[in-house]
């Protein structure tokens, strides 16, 4: 007779918690206000990403074209991966005097960890972190970029 | 078997590759698995699917670069990883970075944890059969990387630890915000519990079943709270208090059934005292420079150093021998996930392939990890 | 008016005699087995559209997900361009595989599928055959399912597939016990295998309420044990993602695995139709108490709806299940059907018999 109603009781505690189970599904069945979903590319206007948010190197270029990169080669040495490539070419001012100036920054988007070690490492702030974070292409070639543009020069003042 | 033998029917043992694409080796393990039937006579898993030789890596970089290549070891456990090299080189260098750096830390260290359980929680739903648990393991883990992405600027890879402090301050609104996410996953951990760990479907499915003993458990180096449900008091936390963890107080879960409902109960607990670590410590992150000052090139004095910390999986080691240069002459990590796995096949011998598949689970397998 | 929303009789005997005019009774015949069979195809297209994209939505807002939405207006055409893009996949097979049996499977299944919609009434008047032995046939058809997979799964050479297979063999046949028990016990109250016999004697009252206790024990059993039948929800051993991979259904690609998929969708329509014939008075509506408004707003609402309303209804249920559940282990299925649905069932249909004896029911 125990076993009997031990049979039936095991039965039922087992429905309970099945049920028990159910009223937590069942209760985000019925409430859909609470889908935490974001529907990303159409949603891409109001989306905002963390200031922090680390999505590739940049080299910030101000109104005059000019950018703050010495070419000290700083970064390319923190760099863990070889994602950048300084190539400095020498230039004569018009004072008569030769400088070394930055010809073309090179970097590697798809070998970039995004540690930051490189921004850490710039003694003058040339480089930062941009919030884009959409880099699909169709080419591997096109992950390799050129970050100064073209005709910029050196920000008056800058010294390594 | 033997009624079978008798009528001069040929039974006989076979062999299945489980992975390296399989839906619950959670990467590119593969097990060789020996079956009778249902039955797994054994287990041989193999490994070297994922191996990017991040130690041979480490000899090359120098100290500064070694971190973020630990994040890539224990993706669930990125900052966690990075306190350990961090930490092995602060030691070597005899340093002891101040008071908020450690605080923070520790809070990092214990969301990270969360997290990490958090989705743990959400694949063993899965590998059981419940696929809706792994959304709403991922629905709360979603706050957590939110606080990571707004400090540290990655949501997985966060490199957020530097030898001699952290890369950046706190975010300003760092404090609420994880005031908010303890707020609410308070309210969403009984339903962790309410939608699996009572359920008699999910009972049935790991009371009893992938049983180590405590003596095995140590004879394997199977640590964290897989060694922890067989009662092998193991936390790195109590045992050797790193960070801010001396300053806390929070319980070593410990449980002696050593099945994988012990395992699964020990993590579940685990979420509650890491939600306890970090109520203690939030609201007094004391003042301080986020980073100590050190020298740009970082260069060990020759020697041997060993730190261990405690990830969500186990005991992370980190051994570096440094010849006074600038990288070290060997780095080896012991990572908690490969010990783990080595109980495996010790585990599952016996029970049916869906067992395997809970213990798996149970023991959290992170195959980068295991295989580096 | 010969096309009547609460009563198909009409209509059919409408075509019957517009097509016996001009033609001879053996053609009569074929065409309007052409016309059901159309009719039919139709249905399954449409169930399968629906269903899968029922199945979609559900699961999604369970896990606080929006689903598909990309596919035309919230995601309504995503199963269309899913069959378009099933049908253009290469139809792959395994080295060594038993290429007849390997094309053979997915059609037995499908067919066993078909013929057990044959018996199903949606609304009166629109039945196909209504045979005297209806329910025992159905019963009968849907267990040829398995043998589908059986072959499906021995002729895809391939470990997991044999695995899934032996497991479906070994729970369909425990299973078939408990579902053809469960249906007993209405059958005891009935009187009759009839269908159309069996929803006549709900008029006053569905099973459901009217046979007590022991009707309401049934009903859980049947569904249980029906769910365990199809492969589904917490019994999706035969498949079981996270261990076979696919289960039973690995190899297979393109349009022979839409037809496993399919199949599994239909036999869900079909049992949820067993479950509503059986339990709430198939396509008769909502009565309570004899003649009271309320029983004539009910009555308003036609037959076919009152069917299919019940029978998504009961859709939505095996939903919930399969999404709430983590899935058994093979022993523990067997243990549950043999330990606890089986002597359940068979005290069940005691009581059943004891109650119909003295007349209980009303």
């Amino acid at each position: 007779m125990k076993a009997i109603i031990h049979y039936f009781k095991t039965i039922f505690a087992a429905l309970k918690t099945l049920v028990k189970g159910m009223a937590i599904t069942g209760h985000y069945f019925i409430h859909p206000k609470e889908i935490i979903t974001q529907q990303y590319p159409e949603n891409r206007d109001t989306l905002k990403m963390f200031e922090r948010f680390r999505g590739e190197v940049v080299l910030l270029h101000n109104e005059n074209n000019e950018h703050r990169c010495t070419g000290c080669s700083a970064c390319e040495i923190a760099c863990p991966n070889g994602t950048i490539e300084i190539i400095t070419k020498r230039v004569e001012t018009p004072e008569g005097r030769k400088v070394k100036q930055i010809d073309r920054f090179v970097y590697h988007l798809s070998m970039c960890t995004m540690c930051n070690l490189c921004i850490l490492a710039c003694p003058t702030d040339a480089i930062v972190m941009s919030n884009d974070f959409e880099h699909a292409v169709f080419d591997r070639s096109q992950l390799t970029k050129i970050l100064n543009k073209p005709g910029s020069k050196l920000m008056e003042g800058v010294r390594h | 078997m033997m009624a079978d033998k008798k009528a001069g029917l040929k039974s006989q043992e076979y062999f299945i590759n489980m992975g390296p694409q399989h839906p619950s080796t959670h990467g590119v393990l593969r097990l060789l698995l020996s079956l009778d039937g249902e039955i797994v006579k054994k287990v041989e898993p193999h490994l070297g699917y994922i191996h990017r030789s991040i130690e041979k890596m480490c000899e090359f970089d120098s100290y500064g670069q070694i971190v973020h290549l630990t994040d890539r070891m224990d993706y669930l456990a990125s900052h966690i990883n990075n306190e350990a090299v961090c930490l092995a080189v602060e030691n070597a260098l005899e340093i002891e970075v101040n008071e908020r750096i450690k605080t923070i830390r520790t809070i990092i260290a214990e969301l990270q944890r969360l997290s990490s359980h958090q989705l743990w929680w959400g694949v063993m739903g899965m590998d059981l059969g419940a696929i809706t648990t792994f959304l709403y393991g991922f629905r709360d883990r979603e706050m957590i990387t939110d606080i990571f992405e707004e400090t540290c600027g990655a949501r997985l890879t966060m490199n957020y630890n530097m030898p001699g402090g952290l890369m950046f301050d706190i975010h300003p609104d760092f404090q609420k915000k994880v005031k908010a996410f303890l707020k609410h996953f308070k309210k969403k951990l009984p339903e962790y519990d309410q939608l699996l760990s009572d359920n008699v479907i999910f009972r049935e499915r790991t009371v009893g079943v992938g049983k180590l003993s405590k003596e095995d458990a140590i004879s394997y180096g199977v640590t964290g709270p897989t060694g922890r449900a067989s009662g092998f008091s193991n936390d790195v936390r109590k045992q050797e208090a790193y960070s801010a963890y001396n300053k806390v107080n929070f319980k070593e879960i410990l449980y002696t059934e050593g099945d994988c409902f012990a395992r699964y109960k020990a993590r579940i607990d685990e979420m509650w005292e890491s939600m306890h670590i970090i109520e203690q410590l939030i609201d007094n992150i004391p003042e301080g420079l986020y980073r100590e000052k050190m020298r740009k090139v970082i260069k060990l004095p020759k020697g041997e150093y060993y730190q261990r910390v405690e990830t969500p999986r186990g005991e992370l080691g980190v051994y570096i021998i440094s010849e006074g240069g600038m990288s070290p002459y060997r780095l080896k990590f012991r990572s908690p996930g490969f010990s783990n796995l080595s109980a495996l096949d010790h585990m599952a011998r016996g029970s049916k392939i869906a067992d395997l598949v809970a213990i798996m689970s149970t023991i959290d397998l992170v195959i980068p990890d295991i295989d580096r | 008016m010969v096309f009547n929303i609460y009563d198909f009789t009409g209509l059919t005997e409408w075509i019957h005699e517009g097509l016996s005019r001009s033609l001879s009774p053996g053609l009569t015949l074929v065409v309007e087995w052409a016309l059901i069979g159309a009719g039919l195809l139709t249905l399954v297209a449409l169930l399968g559209l629906v269903l899968i994209y029922l199945e979609r939505k559900v699961s999604a807002v369970i896990q606080q997900r929006m689903g598909p939405m990309r596919v035309g207006p919230w995601g309504m055409t995503q199963t269309v361009a899913d069959v378009l893009k099933l049908l253009l996949k290469e139809p792959l097979m395994t080295r060594n595989a038993d290429k007849f049996l390997f094309n053979l499977a997915p059609f037995i299944v499908m067919t066993a599928s078909f013929l057990a919609l044959g018996a199903l009434p949606f609304a009166l008047g629109l039945h196909i055959m209504d045979l005297n032995i209806g329910i025992l046939y159905i019963t009968a058809i849907t267990s040829l399912g398995v043998i589908g997979i059986l072959l499906g799964g021995w002729a895809s050479n391939n470990k997991f597939s044999l695995i899934g297979a032996i497991r479906s063999g070994a729970q369909i046949i425990s299973y078939e016990l408990s579902v053809s028990l469960a249906i007993l016990s209405i059958v005891v109250l009935t009187g009759s295998l009839q269908i159309s016999e069996i929803i006549n004697t709900q008029q006053n009252g569905w099973w459901l309420f009217k046979g007590h206790i022991p009707a309401l024990i049934a009903f859980v059993i049947f569904l249980i044990a029906g769910i365990a039948e199809l492969n589904r929800g917490p019994f999706d051993l035969p498949e079981a993602e996270s261990e076979l991979t696919a289960g039973f259904h690995t190899e297979y690609s393109g349009f022979k695995f839409a037809f496993f998929f399919l199949a599994e969708f239909i036999n869900m329509f079909i049992l949820a139709g067993v479950g509503a014939i059986l339990f709430l008075g198939g396509w008769l509506p909502l009565h309570f108490g004899i003649d009271n408004s309320f029983n004539h707003v009910m009555d308003f609402i036609p037959p076919i709806f009152w069917f299919f309303g019940k029978i998504f209804a009961l859709i939505l249920l095996m939903m919930w299940f399969k999404w709430t559940f983590p899935r058994l282990r093979i022993d523990q299925l067997l243990k549950l059907e043999w330990k606890y649905l089986l002597p359940l069932n068979l005290l069940n249909i005691l009581l059943m018999a004891f109650i119909a004896m003295q007349g209980w029911y009303f």
